[in-house]
């Protein structure tokens, strides 16, 4: 579980480094104003990828918890590093809002439970039907078309 | 199994709170156009601390009763905040945002539905 976690970082840190550099490009000049709500769009989609991976880690963190000791949890790395990426996905949406309407963007965070769902049966093996596939399919859509919608 | 009405209750009362914490999110968000640490402003604690809040009535709601129903009932936050971003920030109600948000809506539902 140790090994996967941080393979979880590793893709984690350079999702932020990625991130980071398309926000140091496109910091807001005229011309980019057309470009800002898409990039918007952008940046919740990586907000909810942060999002669901905290939520993995944090999981993989309580897993590893023990009644016996109760300070376990301010030295578990996993839940550590998921409270971080937290942090991360909160800035992100923030940086998005600054850009774009609240309407169009915070619905598409609903995108976190598609990537739940589809990490929880690769890293817990946890089982998935088609009713859960379908789900996301629709989940999929519905951000899709609220994607569309930022087109002015 | 059914779905005890205090689950429900705790869920849509933290649905209401996270909703403000998107608002919060949102207003805070704006000062950000001075320069990134402007990052650190009381609208945004605000929001952050009313999503933690928002979090824990989840938390204890989701403990008891069936995901098809509660997982929908988290997910109306999204309606409140659709609410808010036309009363608070101006924002237009389009085609767009009404078939986006139903569409996810029916997704978690079925999400939560599979969960079982």
């Amino acid at each position: 579980m140790r090994s996967r976690s941080c393979e979880f970082c590793d893709m984690c840190l350079g999702l932020t480094l990625l991130s980071c550099l398309g926000l140091d490009t496109a910091t807001v000049t005229a011309a980019d104003k057309t470009k800002a709500p898409r990039r918007a769009v952008g940046l919740v989609f990586c907000c909810t990828i942060f999002g669901a991976t905290a939520q993995l880690l944090l999981k993989t963190g309580a897993n590893q918890l023990t009644h016996a000791n109760p300070l376990g949890i301010i030295t578990n790395f996993a839940l550590l590093a998921g409270l971080s990426l937290y942090g991360i996905s909160t800035v992100l949406l923030v940086l998005a809002l600054r850009d774009g309407e609240l309407s169009l963007l915070y619905p598409v965070i609903a995108l976190t439970y598609a990537w739940v769902t589809l990490l929880s049966v690769v890293v817990f093996h946890e089982r998935i039907n088609p009713i859960k596939l379908g789900g996301i399919a629709v989940i999929i859509a519905g951000v899709a078309v609220l994607g569309r919608g930022q087109k002015k | 199994m059914t779905t005890p009405f205090s689950s429900m209750a705790l869920v849509l009362v933290g649905s209401v709170i996270g909703s403000f914490g998107a608002a919060f999110l949102k207003s805070g968000s704006a000062m950000l156009k001075d320069g990134f640490w402007r990052i650190l402003n009381l609208r945004l604690a605000a929001g952050v601390a009313l999503f933690l809040l928002s979090s824990v009535f989840f938390i204890l709601g989701i403990r008891r009763g069936e995901l098809s129903v509660l997982y929908p009932m988290v997910s109306l936050g999204y309606v409140w905040t659709l609410l808010w971003s036309r009363l608070f920030f101006g924002e237009s109600f389009t085609p767009q945002k009404f078939v986006g948000l139903g569409l996810i809506l029916l997704g978690v539902f079925f999400v939560g539905l599979g969960s079982k």
